[in-house]
């Protein structure tokens, strides 16, 4: 095999391979810090050799086996240095690990523990990209522009805590997986939306981070195939990401939905994502649970992509399915959403009434103002529609965000 | 305040017979504190609180626990029985919570 050859397999067998190495380990071993260490550590070894010996025939296994010897070499270092018994007695026991749960894999174990609540949830999502997503403590900080170094104390503060308050690796059981699994979601959902709209910095969009998402969710899928709303937010990621080559014009301004070019959507991508939801529904429609709020935005990114056109967006769905989204979750965004799509179907008047309504709560938030903006221009006030532009800039972190708001603002007449 | 009592009373019992109550006790008032640093050459003794806050300790518990999944359901428990807020924190010695 030659050189480049090898290098893409190093890649890949990383991304394929990475989770299951560390959370195999962590499981054995019940320290992650040795599980990571270690695994980075094979990872190194395998860079340094695969050139030469050639890509082994199971690259998983051979990588879990240097590993774990790894591990060992180093837990003998220090248990001789330190006499610590119980890690001298881990490096010897070969038996099975006790049952801990409904499903049996050691990643989730791993993902349970990652986005355990008594962490903060900056941590939960930072050990996460770590610990199952393979990304290096530098590359984390580079996405959430913080210093490598805030970082890396950020994650070393989390699994001191996972090790002193004996946070369980383990997955948590049946009666409170659905509780546990919504925290798990949201960090994924985090994840994917700090990547497809970036807060903050010069890049709006950062294509590595929703790609992360997206594997994560789909490992998620793979671990619980018979969880709605990890069928719903993975449909959901899909059919948003689907979008993106349309999001941002050549000269990095934000395209809405209704002026983007359809036919640059991603068609893998979206038929994967319609074919979840579709199975969704024949879930719910057979007697299944009523769909969770990632079903429900999912559907929703449904009409819209169904659409041949902005046009022919079915607006009265959008706002039914908004309905029972509010139902779930009343908060002012999801009704600022609602109110969005009545002003489709009702008239910018009756939209904006509702939006004012929440002008208390929601005047921090840049898309209020943006979505107020397009109302009162719609209905034909424009000087009031210049002011909730220009508020709207204020508030916008991302740059082709504030670009698209700029030219609107621009284009007002009077 | 009485109704609070008689659900950590019970919730205590709980802890008893399911094997995890080490100790579990109330504190006095704030006010009957007295701040001790010893650091120096002679040692300081101040009235009052370490911490001049309004929330203050009430009492504590000190309990086994498997793990902090353990330790958190029964820390929820607890606060609903004394009807405050209960902060959880390992023993940084031994292998329970």
């Amino acid at each position: 095999m030659t050189g480049p050859n090898v290098e893409e397999a190093i890649t890949r067998v990383h991304r394929e391979e990475w989770a299951q190495v560390v959370a195999g380990l962590a499981c054995r071993f019940g320290d992650l810090d040795v599980a990571e260490e270690a695994a980075a550590e094979a990872f190194v070894t395998a860079a340094e050799r695969w050139p030469r010996d050639g890509v082994p025939p199971n690259p998983g296994g051979w990588l879990a086996t240097t590993a774990t010897r790894k591990a060992i070499d180093r837990l003998r270092r220090e248990s001789q240095r330190d006499a610590k018994h119980q890690e001298a007695r881990m490096v010897y026991d070969d038996s099975p690990p006790e049952p801990t749960g409904p499903v049996e894999d050691d990643r989730l174990r791993l993902v349970f523990t990652c986005c355990h609540p008594a962490l903060a949830m900056e941590a939960r999502v930072a050990l996460t990209l770590r610990q199952l997503g393979g990304l290096t403590v530098a590359e984390i900080a580079r996405a959430f522009l913080v210093q490598e170094t805030t970082m890396a104390r950020r994650i070393t503060r989390a699994k001191a805590k996972i090790k002193a308050a004996h946070i369980p690796y383990r997955v948590p059981s049946d009666e409170d997986i659905r509780e546990r699994l919504a925290g798990v979601l949201a960090v994924v959902y985090l994840i994917f939306n700090e990547g497809y709209l970036a807060s903050e910095g010069a890049e709006p969009v950062r294509v590595e981070l929703s790609a992360e998402a997206i594997r994560l969710g789909r490992l998620l899928r793979t671990l619980l195939p018979d969880d709605g709303e990890v069928a719903g937010l993975l449909a959901l990621m899909l059919l948003t990401d689907a979008r993106r080559p349309a999001r941002v014009s050549r000269t990095g301004e934000l395209v809405t939905l209704a002026e983007q070019d359809r036919h640059a959507w991603e068609p893998a991508l979206l038929a994967e994502g319609r074919a979840l939801v579709r199975e969704r529904l024949e879930a719910v429609a057979a007697g299944g649970d009523p769909p969770g709020r990632y079903q429900l935005l999912a559907a929703i990114n449904r009409v819209h992509t169904d659409a041949p056109s902005a046009r022919d967006t079915d607006w009265s769905t959008i706002v039914a399915l908004y309905g029972r989204l509010l139902l779930l979750d009343p908060s002012p965004i999801v009704r600022l959403n609602r109110a969005v799509a009545v002003a489709e179907v009702d008239g910018p008047g009756v939209g904006l009434a509702e939006v004012d309504r929440l002008a208390e709560v929601l005047d921090g938030y840049h898309a209020f103002h943006a979505a107020r903006a397009d109302l009162l221009r719609r209905a034909g006030r424009g000087g009031e529609s210049r002011t909730a532009y220009d508020r709207a800039i204020d508030l916008a972190g991302n740059p082709a965000e504030r670009a698209y708001l700029a030219r609107r603002r621009d284009q007002l007449v009077g | 305040m009485l109704r609070a009592f008689a659900d950590t009373g019970a919730f205590n019992e709980r802890l008893r017979t399911d094997g995890h109550l080490v100790f579990a006790d109330g504190l006095e008032a704030p006010t009957t504190a007295t701040t001790v640093d010893g650091r120096g050459g002679k040692p300081v003794f101040t009235d009052g609180p370490y911490l001049e806050t309004k929330e203050h300790l009430d009492g504590f518990w000190v309990i086994e626990a498997a793990d902090l999944d353990v330790a958190l359901a029964l820390a929820a428990e607890g606060s609903r029985a004394c009807h405050g807020t209960v902060e959880v924190r390992p023993f940084r010695s031994g292998g329970s919570v």
